[in-house]
């Protein structure tokens, strides 16, 4: 009897759980800006993605002030994403990437409680694709919509043990676009088939039906912090990601002929003896962006060294100094002839 | 059911005078006061197609950068003097404002202390900045912003009435455009007052430049994706007392304009620079030299080309030279009081005409990226050039000169 009514409870409690919420097709194609992110059943809490959302990581990715970010993707069930030998994969209409941010307590147990401040979201409607900027309440229980950015300030135990503080700054809409644009065109940045590629994640991918097929040697970039893959890879894969999504010849910083993307050659635009232009105090009485053998003479590395708005690159999302690439990007400076 | 006809007459009767307007246009009014961030970048975030973003008279204290990406938006503040949007606490941003969206008409407001340039606008085509302010509160110095108008990569462009003190590149600087019209314009203790490089057809007049390291620069840079700055007409400006000490950081270009310099050309060709006020340049009232660095870029011409300089009015300049070279050689220099200053490079046969009627110096440089230690400087005549056509006049679409009438 006994067994009887726990069995019984049991089936109860199964019964009782409805099956997960099915992602609202129909709200991520139309054409309203939803004042709320739990409206489209993307995620079940801000660090884990709805039943059918991907959950996926990048070998080097965009420093976003030592935040940890929790990355997603839906495609529409019955879709595949398409591959692209350079760039970003194809997303059929009707996906989304998701991005989240937040701070752990402690940066050095960084699944522990985190504090979640931001949702990110990437939409591919019809017209192209539109970003929106989701903070979370402060219950943590759901996101507002938040066209025109935020500050929040925020501390954590840093890597080195020590307190640290900044007023995180979550974009505008217009801020999205100042990154996101190519020629004009709101685009995806981050899953790039060679940043997507650590010789698991992309062969899974094909295998489930969500990527419609890969190459044999598909390109991969290096993480930027492997210390056993070659520096001139991992430094050009950290300008790519961090800088050449505006610096390169269609992006938003075109106009300052310092290109840094993935596909730039090595020349006078890609840093090489290139003077600045209309780069004011970030300069820093420094001639070149990157003069050869010289880290202490590239106002490259005085720009990424610097937190003043008026001299910091990027100029979005960055109130920290990435002190790990700073490094490793003045030893490859050092280094080359 | 006998009224249908004459409601359907009535609706009919109202819709028509808006049928020919292509949109409604609103007003979005925004007050000074607590959090003026998010609702201001809000309304500019809202505004549709037609619409103004009314700025209310107050200081507006801002912590960000400010931007618009919607086309056909005019911006309208309460006058230069009244409506302030302060920057002095900014805390991310390379700008003030940012516009990134075409047919925007921005007037009637100050844009003060922002940590990078005051206003940019990129890839805005037919932008109208008229009646305002940007200036660094503090006076001249190396932690100002780099720019204080900062239109690029457009095509038509209006400055008609701004004000620009304090930037430690340029007051007005106008890069890799087309079609540009700056006029009835103030530029004060920036280092250029101001400045149109790599750019294609400017109309500079009318202006005021005083008391920047140099007044107007005509720069031609290389390495950039529009080079080859040509057509630009400098004429009926006031030029006089640029005596700021460059206060520029170094390796911009600008951080090599000499203190007393009134018009620098440098890289351009068909340029005119003609019926100015010209006076207290202790440098120089007109510069006309080639790329000073070296350079890798085989599309570049760092050659100034047919340049016409005539019909000025010169006082005093060219008192104490500040050219590169020893303390001697500028002394030595200084004693000549030339107005007009060459480096001594021009094609064959000269393009370079200067039919003012003041001392020319040609510094005698053998050739491009010389240094002053290889100068042999010497009293030149350039009115025997053959007169060449002058560049056109730059005429912009009448709906931007009618946005402020």
């Amino acid at each position: 009897m006994k067994q009887f009514a726990i069995a019984a409870a049991l089936w109860a409690g199964l019964a009782a759980v409805s099956p997960p919420p099915a992602v609202n097709d129909a709200l991520i194609t139309g054409d309203t800006l939803p004042p709320k992110l739990s409206a489209f059943n993307l995620l079940i809490n801000a660090r884990t993605p709805s039943f059918g959302v991907r959950p996926y990581a990048l070998n080097t990715a965009l420093f976003s002030d030592y935040a940890e970010k929790y990355r997603a993707i839906y495609v529409p069930q019955g879709q595949k994403a398409s591959w692209r030998d350079d760039g970003v994969l194809e997303f059929p209409v009707g996906s989304v990437l998701i991005k989240s941010f937040g701070y752990p307590d402690d940066l050095r147990k960084p699944e522990e409680n985190v504090r979640m401040l931001e949702t990110r979201l990437l939409i591919r409607r019809a017209s192209g694709w539109v970003a929106l900027p989701y903070v979370w309440d402060a219950d943590g229980k759901d996101a507002t919509l938040a066209r025109a950015g935020k500050r929040i300030d925020v501390n954590w135990t840093h890597l080195d043990g020590k307190p640290r503080t900044i007023s995180y700054a979550v974009p505008n809409v217009n801020q999205c676009k100042g990154c996101h644009d190519l020629g004009g065109t709101l685009t995806p940045l981050g899953p790039k088939a060679r940043n997507l590629n650590d010789g698991v994640r992309l062969q899974s991918w094909v295998k489930d039906g969500f990527l419609d097929q890969m190459p044999a040697n598909a390109p991969a970039v290096p993480r930027f912090d492997d210390a056993k893959a070659p520096l001139e890879e991992r430094a050009r894969a950290y300008l790519d990601v961090n800088c050449g999504h505006c610096h390169n010849k269609a992006g938003p910083a075109n106009t300052s002929g310092l290109w840094l993307d993935w596909n730039q050659p090595r020349d006078v635009n890609f840093g090489f003896g290139k003077r600045p232009t209309a780069a004011g105090r970030g300069s820093g009485d420094r001639e070149f962006a990157i003069a050869a053998g010289h880290p202490e003479s590239s106002y490259l590395v005085y720009r990424m060294e610097s937190l003043d708005p008026g001299i910091a690159m990027p100029e979005i999302g960055r109130n920290m100094v990435h002190t790990e690439a700073v490094s490793m990007l003045s030893d490859w400076i050092r280094t080359r002839k | 059911m006998k009224h249908r006809p004459y409601t359907l007459a009535a609706a009919f009767w109202l819709l028509t005078p808006f049928a020919f307007a292509p949109v409604f246009a609103g007003t979005i009014d925004v007050a000074a006061g607590p959090n003026a961030q998010e609702r201001l970048q809000a309304a500019l975030i809202d505004a549709k197609p037609g619409d103004t973003v009314q700025i209310g008279a107050g200081r507006f204290d801002l912590t960000d950068g400010l931007s618009l990406d919607v086309d056909k938006v005019t911006v309208r503040g309460a006058g230069p003097g009244a409506t302030i949007l302060s920057f002095k606490g900014q805390k991310g941003a390379g700008e003030g404002l940012l516009i990134t969206s075409d047919d925007v008409v921005v007037r009637g407001l100050a844009v003060e202390d922002s940590k990078g340039d005051g206003i940019k606008s990129k890839g805005a085509n037919r932008i109208v900045y008229h009646d305002l302010r940007v200036e660094w509160t503090g006076g001249p110095k190396t932690t100002n912003g780099a720019y204080g108008l900062y239109p690029v990569e457009s095509s038509d462009i209006l400055i008609d009435k701004v004000t620009v003190k304090g930037a430690s590149d340029a007051g007005i600087y106008v890069g890799q455009s087309k079609n540009i019209i700056v006029r009835n314009s103030v530029a004060m203790y920036n280092v250029a007052g101001i400045e149109i490089e790599n750019s294609y057809g400017a109309d500079v007049y009318s202006n005021i430049a005083m008391h920047n390291t140099g007044g107007i620069l005509v720069f031609d840079l290389p390495n950039l994706p529009q080079m080859g700055g040509h057509n630009v007409r400098i004429f009926s400006n006031r030029v006089t007392k640029n005596d700021t000490p460059n206060f520029a950081p170094k390796g911009n270009i600008v951080a090599s304009v000499p203190v007393g310099t009134g018009v620098m050309v440098m890289a351009n060709r068909d340029v005119a620079v003609f019926g100015n006020a010209l006076e207290d340049n202790s440098s120089a009232n007109v510069m006309l030299v080639s790329y000073v660095s070296k350079f890798d870029d085989k599309n570049y011409n760092p050659m100034p080309r047919r340049v016409t300089v005539r019909d000025n009015m010169h006082g005093k300049s060219g008192f104490a030279v500040a050219y590169g070279g020893s303390p001697e050689a500028n002394a030595m220099l200084s004693a000549g009081q030339f107005a007009v200053l060459w480096d001594g490079l021009d094609s064959t046969p000269p393009t370079l005409r200067v039919t003012d009627k003041v001392p020319t110096l040609s510094m005698g440089f053998p050739r491009q990226g010389a240094g002053p230690d290889e100068a042999k400087p010497a009293p030149a005549d350039l009115s025997g050039t053959a007169a060449m056509p002058e560049p056109p006049m730059v005429v912009l679409p009448a709906a931007m000169e009618a946005a402020i009438q």
